[in-house]
């Protein structure tokens, strides 16, 4: 969680909006640690999270999340954390060898035409299973962070397959039971994209999100100190439709991130 | 510098990328060749090029990645792959070579040999390229504000001895390399696997499927008990992507398989996280024409960088680059179990293949004192007002 960030977004554990679909996306960047603040922002606020890693194990995040002073391993014991280790379970599905009931949310990779009914049955159990821990502990609204959902293009799953899987997760979890979603997207370099790309599932998905956050480098060239730029796009939010868009610099430390404005980076200070 | 222990309760590993499991108290598992890192506690083997494991942060972490993108040759790239052999060799770890165009044999009678008598040699050249020590005996007296700025280094090396040295001159012998245990794949000798409703085409599919059983057989998941010693398994698998993989998509613009490779990096990947190997995949990128591909392509992969040799091309009698043999870019860095990654000083990079070494130099400009420059202008001056004064020809007024 960085503090800097919850400031920009005004948001804390105790009080944030509910029912919000935030995108984050990425251009020749990568916008990763915004998946890490929002999974221990989350954590800390006692939601039940659902979490379709698809891109790293389990402990990477794991690990970065004990930096950021949560323990993802004590979250999952105790059922506030569902993880879908997409990475280390593809081996099998890809070789077909593991036809069992457990790789049915990976059904993506045998076959890719078919789309991600499979993928959207898990979440939709996933996030209805609310407050069955012990000694009758329940979690606040649900949340599902999606790490890199553009992976899915790689794997030849079609544009529109993935705007469908999105819309259905929006209706269950943002309408239907008042929770929050984060997805991340990464997209190509080039603006003449080709018609079945990134960039059109991205286009897709703003369209359709609260809260985009947009990060890339610094469009004057590479800079040691300055990591990147990332910019903050207010798109709607319940009675108020406003459209308010910011862009700050950010530095990324071993702990956490630090934002600030456009020019008052410490290295030029 | 060991790394730090992080001691959870129960048997999940959150240091590494793998599961095998550290021991806190008693004996240290230490695997010959490796060395933990310095930023996170990641176990890295070297790439065999002591410059490269400097620019992409230490060398390579186990679990992970290196996509290499050819230069138009393959000449470079080949180099890099039999130096990343080599290096498994005189540790000890075990390979596995997947090569379409030429026999895995013929790869592998062609590593050059290690050079293990010149240590003195190469720590003298250590010693003078260290970093400024705090006291220094020569202060400076006109440029004294520049005092604390670090020495600048043009040849990339670490001051650690990790790695070795490589005489391209000569290949290894034989006995060496008979001695290290090697698993070939030879697409051209494979039998096509007619299985209808897989993702991948035939030979990736029995590529992906020789390498699990590999690193299920020779117990680099863990899965066999801990009887043996751990060792790591370094994979290289030579241009990937290119037809004789039965592949098209080095030569179509929409091609009929265009996400086997895609799937392919990805399911390898998966592969890597959950076992102790190293992966180097060669590809080549300038026969692909979908810019997209190599986007999704470098994405797929940890680590990722680009060879791009001046012969052929008119750089090769460039003044600037007359003493480099190419290019070297460095499109992604992994992070790694954390936040933030090696982020590198600069990105012009060269490299240079000298017979004891491969070097990667930080490429700077010259000063611009050349005496032609200053003769160009003479002789325009001349030639501008030849005809009037005769006498003093740079005085115009």
């Amino acid at each position: 969680m960085f503090p800097e960030l919850n400031s920009i977004l005004n948001a804390t554990p105790d009080g944030f909006k509910s029912s919000d679909f935030i995108l984050v996306s990425d251009r020749r960047a990568d916008a990763s640690f915004l998946i890490h603040h929002h999974l221990s922002f989350y954590l800390r606020a006692g939601c039940k999270v659902c979490f379709l890693g698809l891109v790293q194990s389990f402990s990477h995040y794991s690990a970065v999340g004990q930096r950021l002073g949560v323990s993802l391993a004590q979250a999952r014991e105790k059922g506030q954390l569902v993880f879908l280790e997409g990475l280390k379970n593809s081996i099998g599905v890809v070789l077909q060898e593991d036809t069992s009931q457990e790789t049915q949310p990976l059904s993506y990779l045998r076959t890719p035409g078919a789309g991600l009914e499979g993928l959207f049955r898990f979440v939709d159990r996933c996030v209805r299973q609310r407050g069955d821990g012990d000694a009758g502990e329940s979690w606040g609204p649900p949340v599902l962070l999606i790490d890199d959902l553009s992976v899915l293009l790689s794997l030849g799953v079609s544009v529109g397959a993935i705007l469908d899987f999105t819309l259905y997760c929006q209706a269950t979890v943002c309408s239907e039971l008042q929770g929050n979603m984060v997805i991340l997207v990464r997209c190509e370099e080039d603006a003449d994209d080709d018609e079945e790309g990134s960039n059109l599932l991205q286009r897709g998905l703003v369209h359709q999100c609260n809260l985009a956050l947009h990060v890339e480098g610094l469009p004057t060239g590479y800079c040691r100190d300055i990591h990147g730029q990332m910019s903050v796009w207010w798109r709607q939010g319940g009675e108020t439709i406003y459209n308010q868009r910011k862009i700050f610099h950010f530095k990324l430390h071993d702990k956490g991130a630090s934002f600030f404005a456009r020019g008052t980076s410490s290295a030029v200070l | 510098m060991a790394a730090p222990m992080r001691g959870m309760a129960g048997s999940s590993n959150t240091g590494n990328t793998t599961s095998f499991q550290k021991k806190t108290h008693s004996k240290l598992v230490s695997i010959p060749g490796t060395r933990p890192s310095v930023q996170n506690g990641q176990l890295l083997v070297s790439s065999g090029v002591s410059s490269l494991d400097y620019v992409i942060g230490g060398g390579l972490a186990v679990g992970t990645l290196l996509l290499v993108e050819e230069d138009r040759f393959d000449s470079y790239s080949r180099m890099l792959l039999k130096y990343f052999l080599a290096e498994g060799v005189v540790c000890g770890h075990e390979l596995f070579l997947a090569s379409a165009r030429d026999h895995p044999d013929e790869i592998m009678q062609e590593l050059p040999s290690p050079i293990v008598d010149d240590v003195a040699g190469i720590k003298m050249s250590e010693g003078q390229s260290q970093p400024s020590d705090p006291e220094n005996p020569d202060t400076m007296k006109i440029a004294w504000r520049y005092q604390n700025q670090p020495r600048v280094q043009t040849a990339l090396v670490s001051s650690m001895r990790f790695g070795h040295y490589y005489d391209v001159s000569k290949t290894m012998e034989p006995e060496l390399q008979q001695a290290a245990k090697c698993h070939r794949f030879y697409q051209l000798q494979e039998t096509p696997v007619t299985k209808g409703s897989s993702p991948l085409p035939s030979p990736y599919q029995a590529l992906l499927k020789s390498i699990q059983t590999v690193i299920r057989k020779e117990g680099f998941d863990g899965s066999t008990p801990q009887s043996k010693v751990r060792n790591v398994l370094r994979l290289g698998l030579h241009s990937l992507g290119s037809v004789l993989w039965g592949d098209d998509v080095c030569c179509n613009d929409n091609p009929a398989h265009c996400h086997a490779l895609s799937t392919f990096l990805y399911a390898l990947r998966g592969l890597l996280r959950s076992s102790l190997s190293v992966a180097i995949v060669t590809v080549p990128s300038h026969l692909i024409q979908n810019r997209a591909v190599m986007g999704r392509i470098i994405r797929l992969s940890d680590t990722a960088i680009a060879l791009e040799s001046f012969r052929g091309s008119e750089k090769e009698t460039n003044p600037l680059y007359k003493d480099y043999h190419g290019l070297l870019h460095v499109h992604q860095l992994p992070r790694l179990n954390c936040l933030s990654c090696e982020v590198p000083d600069t990105k012009d990079l060269a490299f240079k293949l000298k017979r004891k070494q491969f070097t990667i130099e930080r490429l700077h400009l010259p000063p611009d004192l050349s005496e032609t420059v200053s003769r160009v202008s003479k002789t325009e001056l001349a030639a501008g007002c030849g005809s009037t004064a005769t006498g003093n020809k740079h005085l115009d007024f």
